[in-house]
């Protein structure tokens, strides 16, 4: 055979270049799934928008705040920033579950496994990173997202009342930036933590799935529960998802208590921000309900790992 | 040195038999054309030596069992299975960047030098790129890659002529060394018989042949027969007879070409044709079948 190269044999190659599966698995997952930081940055952007249009009535409601008690002003003050907070925890949910089905699914659906699966990249490393997109780094990502969101909130705000000649005092009493932030820091990696069997659950369909994963991870839940109703006259299995689902704040804050409808109640509302002594990681760390729920996590893990070694493009 | 060893290679999906005991034996260097008829069990033997189903009896690339060590073997193997399998939604970028931060084996400066000859832009995305493109991609890609052994499942499937003849130019000249071996599937037969070094026919989960290209041409003549002669050359014994206009083709097996040249022209045939023979003639001629 002529070979026209004339040297083909390359011998200075040999030495293998240190490589990084695992941080070029975590980048690759953002460069598919852009929702991921671009959902919550545009619930960021329509927050701040909105907020910054509802400054124009900024005058009226400053003078309605005057005739109001301390606290009142304070909850009014506050307000905002705890909605804007509560939007991107609800973002972080909905953008993790979405994740976690497409993850192993879309991969098999358009048969780019075949070609993932063709580098020296395990199903180990490739799950593990997988796993904590939902687990470690979107808890981390979404909390500094609301950091800088609120930090953007307060310096709207006082721009507002600059402009319409107003105090910024109140901002600076009744906007605990820093607690703010570190509470949500906290409940949002102790929460993750706690969801850890849920997303591991749903990535663990996501390699099995052959249709609908959606479907399947909603429905076989359900199915139990129902199951269980019918034959046994007993509700356990549905208790443990409404503990799963609900618990993890009455574990990570102290004072908090679950009540009977599975609602969280978060006690001492006076002070409408959490207190920063109500973060309370022993006793999260303590709860047997976290590490169950992590030994559970481990074993759907493991199970996704033996899956997406097994199983073919769909 | 052995680069890929099977015995009484199995696989079964429930009652169907994808892989019926086989025995393989590829050395380094050759380029190893395997060709079988859909369902014949090509995708299924691929996949056991890629790592991606596990299987019954003994198998062994480049020394190790890619059930067991898929990710390891990797660093050595490159794989295109077809032009579908680049992730739509990437950037021709990202594609380096990724393969460049997990493969220890990749050298982008040669990547880019591909590239550079092909009109395939940085930023797009796959999905922007002709299919032919995205074959020029994924082969810059997997040719920067110091790999030991290359498979090919139907790399040219669904390109135009130049893509394709352009395909097999760039791995043979740009790429193919004698210390690299190549499996290659294809249903494309005349485009590879001139590059294969060894040609291997698979059918229902067996191997049907396994040859050298040296030992096909030696063993296998093809002659154009007139009427008249027919009879005559029928008692040498052809596993294959076909018609082309009024004139006869029969295909022989370990028949010396002396005896062969007085009914015509004796040529040695394409592999097109001894698969036809061999796999699709079956019940015409069951004689003739070579273990």
């Amino acid at each position: 055979m002529s070979v026209s190269d004339p040297a083909p044999a390359s011998p200075a190659v040999s030495v293998p270049v240190a490589t990084k599966p695992f941080y070029w698995t975590l980048r690759r997952e953002f460069w598919e799934h852009r929702a991921l930081y671009i959902a919550p940055l545009a619930v960021a952007a329509l927050i701040l928008f909105g907020f910054t249009v509802s400054l124009i009535g900024l005058y009226g409601r400053a003078k309605e705040l005057a005739q109001l008690t301390e606290d009142e002003k304070a909850a009014a003050i506050v307000q905002p920033y705890h909605f804007a907070a509560a939007a991107i925890i609800f973002t972080a949910l909905i953008v993790s579950v979405f994740y976690c089905l497409a993850a192993l699914y879309n991969e098999r659906r358009d048969r780019t496994i075949l070609f993932w699966k063709s580098l020296p990249v395990s199903d180990l490393t490739t799950v593990l990173a997988k796993a904590s997109i939902p687990i470690v780094i979107l808890p981390l990502l979404y909390a500094l997202i609301i950091m800088a969101m609120h930090v953007l909130m307060f310096l709207i705000n006082s721009a507002g009342r600059i402009a319409f000649g107003l105090s910024t005092a109140p901002l600076w009493t009744h906007v605990p930036l820093f607690q703010m932030e570190v509470v949500s820091l906290y409940g949002f990696v102790t929460q993750a933590l706690w969801y850890a069997p849920i997303f591991a659950w749903l990535l663990m369909v996501s390699a099995w799935a052959k249709r609908s994963p959606f479907l399947w991870a909603f429905l076989a839940p359900a199915a139990v529960i129902i199951v269980e109703r019918i034959a046994f006259n007993t509700h356990y299995f549905g208790m443990l998802i409404t503990h799963r689902l609900f618990g993890g704040l009455e574990a990570a804050f102290a004072g908090s208590s679950v009540t009977a409808r599975g609602a969280v109640k978060v006690a001492g509302p006076k002070f409408p921000v959490i207190g920063l002594e109500q973060l309370d990681p022993v006793k999260f760390l303590s709860s047997p309900g976290l590490w169950f729920g992590l030994v559970i996590a481990a074993l759907f893990l493991a199970a996704a790992i033996w899956l997406r070694r097994y199983r073919e493009p769909i | 040195m052995t680069c890929i060893e099977a015995h009484g290679l199995r696989k079964t999906f429930g009652a169907t038999i994808a892989l019926d005991g086989i025995d393989l034996r590829v050395e380094e260097g050759r380029i190893l054309g395997l060709i079988g008829p859909n369902g014949a069990g090509k995708s299924t033997a691929l996949n056991a030596i890629l790592g991606l189903t596990p299987f019954q009896g003994e198998l062994k690339v480049l020394g190790r069992n890619p059930w067991t060590e898929r990710d390891k073997l990797m660093r050595d193997v490159c794989f295109i299975a077809d032009v579908a399998v680049l992730p739509r939604w990437m950037r021709v970028s990202q594609a380096l960047d990724y393969v460049e931060g997990v493969h220890p084996k990749f050298d982008r400066t040669k990547a880019e030098g591909f590239l550079g000859k092909t009109t395939i832009k940085r930023a797009s995305r796959i999905r922007e790129l002709s299919k032919g493109m995205v074959v020029q991609l994924h082969l810059a890609l997997v040719m920067a890659i110091d790999a030991k052994l290359l498979i090919l499942d139907e790399p040219t499937l669904g390109l135009d002529l130049l893509y394709r003849k352009q395909f097999y130019d760039a791995l043979l000249n740009d790429y193919f060394d004698h210390s690299r071996t190549v499996v290659v599937t294809t249903h494309q037969v005349e485009e590879v018989q001139n590059i294969l070094t060894d040609l291997m026919f698979i059918d229902r989960g067996k191997i049907v042949l396994d040859s050298s290209m040296e030992d096909f041409e030696a063993r296998y003549a093809e002659v154009l027969v007139s009427p008249e002669q027919v009879a005559a050359a029928r008692a040498l014994r052809p596993i294959y007879e076909r018609q082309v206009f009024s004139r006869t083709v029969m295909l022989f097996d370990r028949v010396a070409r002396d005896q062969l040249r007085p009914f015509g022209e004796v040529r040695t045939p394409s592999i097109a044709d001894l698969f036809v023979a061999l796999i699709g003639g079956k019940t015409a001629t069951a004689q003739g079948v070579a273990a």
